[in-house]
């Protein structure tokens, strides 16, 4: 009989070696005159246990990780084919604890089978959603949105029902769905993971957009780092041409849709929307004042939806359970579940969805087994680089788009990285106004200039520690001028990890220790 | 496959148009400027604005191998700046900088969603994670090597 393995495709995993466990797998295979079936899965976003190796045994699959080439022979004379024992092997899949106690909606599918087999897709629930969509009117659709309390998943958590009304009742006949897949918020990789492990979720709910907004043509504009993602969506965009879910006549609907792929070139600003559209329509990734809004004047000067991957493929899931079903995960205005991604210094990083609510202690400890080098977790940064830096004393804060908003934090895309108390936060502070000065898009002059001036102080405060001089306030009231002047998040958000830091860690400044009480 | 530009957009076909230019020759050629311009109805001005903008383009031949080490903060977390400065002294240059035989470019990136395999790089094109010098080292042996 013809064994059954999965190992993962997914671009992490094979940086860690997949591929060429792959290739030993097959060798031993052939060596012993062993059948087997490999299939090239999805991660399952246990990372630290990557490369990971699936075998169905009987029905269940049972996993392996992490599995080097040269521990393959072991793992066939050990039976691993039928699920034998060996001290590489983790038990089913669906019961080792990290992944069990995950609420996996959004990425249920995820590392199930091949991404790229529409079959596989599916008879894995998917397309129900968008048949529902079919059969539905655009205000029932949006109605079903707003009901699950959907915000977008790219940083800023704006409710989408809102966003797509908007697009729906601006008049115009060519209107655009653009999905934002810069993901270039550090310490992020779930819109990666997505589309590389399950890109036809993003293409049904990209579908299910142009449906309720009546847009016909859609873009996804897909960062230049993620050559792999580039290749499955080009793959699944292929499929789904073929198989008739994008094209003339949507699954025989009689309506059209055609979906683009468009590959960024290396700008962090160009994750944000307005220069995003610029950079589509070939220009430099210059962010445009609003008004306009993009969803009355967005892509060639039409209404267009932008939003995230996540926030795209969270739809078909809604829209086949009811916006009901998802906004029973949650707590207070945040609604539903956020795939976190863990990183940084900690034991198990990788992908947990969870519903929102869950505290940041439960996030680095339980799920990522505090820090990889054993020392005490001193700083934690929550929501890619313009994120604020959180001390131990805000571990318990439920992760929750409010709750993080009123302590001068963000949620963000939902990136964690964890730092241990090696980390030098000056010096992290002044990484931020780098990289602010790397990326400024450099229309306005607080972030174009004030980052620059920002690197140049923290410098000079680096230099002199202890301070003896008020640079402090001065950083500060440059802070102030960036969060109060910039056009967009990048110059106004910058002073978040910055001030953050300052705060929470005044000593790294060469300042006095901050009393004990807490403070944002 | 769809293809990449808007009909009827003009200049959408800028930055696919770049792309090709450099997955062909390595770097935009300046010869290729002009002709862009024409075919893009922009001036020289506008191109070379564009390709100034965005990281990926760069309009000098780069290193036979391209090195680009993950400089954002997770990997910083887990060692970045040490693997950084490994590559840059066992190279002998700077971060933008090629060597002199033309063999090698290094260059910082800022995420390249390798988070959970932190510290993370890319070589020509190729994804790796939990990088350790001497995993660096024994990559650059099999390169100098071929
Ligand atoms: C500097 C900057 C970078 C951004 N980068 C991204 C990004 O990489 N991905 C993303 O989805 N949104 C990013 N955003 C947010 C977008 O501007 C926009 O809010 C988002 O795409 C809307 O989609 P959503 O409502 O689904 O979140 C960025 C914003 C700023 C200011
Ligand atoms: S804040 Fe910075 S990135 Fe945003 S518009 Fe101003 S200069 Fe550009």
């Amino acid at each position: 009989m013809t064994a059954r393995l999965y190992i993962p495709g997914d671009a992490a995993a094979v940086s860690v070696g997949a591929d060429l466990t792959a290739e030993a797998v097959a060798a031993e295979a052939r060596r012993l005159g062993q059948e087997v079936a490999i299939v090239r899965n999805g991660s399952r976003g246990l990372f630290w246990l990557e490369p990971m190796i699936e075998v169905a045994a009987n029905g269940t699959r049972i996993a392996y990780g992490p599995v080097a080439p040269e521990d393959v022979p072991d793992l066939f004379a050990a039976g691993w084919l039928t699920g034998g024992t060996h001290p590489l092997c983790l038990g089913p899949t669906d019961s080792i604890p990290q992944l069990a106690r995950q609420t996996r909606l959004v990425f249920a599918r995820l590392g199930l089978d091949d991404p790229v087999s529409l079959e596989a897709y599916r008879s894995n629930g998917g397309l129900t959603g968008l048949h529902k969509a079919l059969a539905m009117a655009p205000e029932a659709i949006i109605d079903t949105i707003d009901s699950a309390g959907l915000r977008g998943r790219g940083g800023a958590g704006f409710p989408t029902g809102i966003k797509w009304r908007t697009v729906l009742n601006a008049g115009s006949d060519r209107k655009y769905v653009v999905c934002n897949a810069d993901e270039g918020d550090s310490g992020t990789f779930s819109d990666r993971m997505l589309m590389e492990g399950d890109p036809y979720s993003l293409i049904e709910g990209m579908l299910i957009c142009g449906l309720a907004v009546g847009a016909d043509t859609g873009y996804i504009y897909l960062r230049s780092e993620y050559p792999d993602a580039w290749k499955i969506l080009q793959a699944a965009i292929a499929g789904a041409t073929r198989e008739g879910l994008l094209g003339d006549n949507v699954l025989g609907s009689g309506r059209r849709f055609d979906l683009h792929l468009f590959k960024g070139a290396g700008a962090y600003v160009c994750g944000e929307e307005t220069a995003l559209l610029e950079s589509i329509e070939g220009k430099r990734g210059l962010v445009r004042a609003k008004p306009p809004l993009p969803a009355l004047q967005g892509l060639f000067g039409q209404p267009t939806v932008v939003n995230n991957v996540i926030t795209l493929a969270s739809v078909p899931w809604i829209l086949a359970h009811g916006g009901a079903a998802y906004a029973a995960y949650g707590c207070g205005r945040s609604r539903g579940t956020l795939p976190f991604q863990l990183a940084g210094n900690l034991k198990r990083p990788g992908l947990v969805e969870a519903p929102f609510g869950v505290s940041l202690r439960e996030l680095l400890h339980d799920y990522g087994g505090g820090s990889a080098s054993g020392r005490p977790i001193r700083a934690v940064q929550v929501g890619g680089p313009l994120g604020a830096y959180l001390p131990e004393s805000r571990f318990d804060l439920p992760l929750d788009y409010e709750a993080f908003a009123a302590v001068g934090a963000t949620v963000g895309h939902g990136g964690i990285v964890a730092f241990d108390d090696t980390v030098d936060m000056a010096g992290m502070a002044r990484y931020a106004m780098a990289f602010c000065a790397q990326e400024s898009c450099g229309k306005c002059t607080p972030c174009r200039i004030g980052s620059v001036r920002g690197v140049e102080l923290l410098d000079a405060m680096l230099a002199r520690r202890p301070q003896r001089s008020n640079d402090d306030t001065l950083l500060r009231d440059l802070c102030q001028t960036m969060l109060e002047g910039s056009l967009c998040a990048m110059g106004g958000m910058t002073p978040y990890p910055v001030l953050s830091a300052l705060d929470n860690y005044p000593e790294d400044f060469g300042l006095a220790p901050r009393p004990v009480e807490k403070t944002a | 496959m769809p293809e990449q530009t808007h009909p009827g957009a003009d200049p959408s076909g800028l930055l696919p148009a770049l792309h090709r230019l450099q997955e062909e020759h390595g770097y935009i050629p300046d010869h290729a400027i002009a002709q862009l311009a024409k075919i893009h109805n922009l001036s020289q001005a506008d191109i070379i604005g564009v390709i100034g903008f965005y990281h990926d383009f760069r309009r000098t031949p780069p290193g036979r191998s391209q090195l680009l080490i993950c400089r954002a903060e997770s990997c910083q977390a887990m060692g970045a700046d040490a693997l950084a400065g490994h590559a840059s002294q066992r190279l002998g240059i700077a971060f933008g900088e090629t060597t002199r035989d033309g063999a090698y470019t290094l260059e910082a990136a800022y995420c390249l969603g390798n988070c959970a395999c932190s510290p993370a790089m890319m070589v020509n094109g190729k994804l790796l994670g939990r990088v350790s010098a001497e995993r660096l080292d024994t990559l650059l042996d099999e390169i100098d090597q071929s």
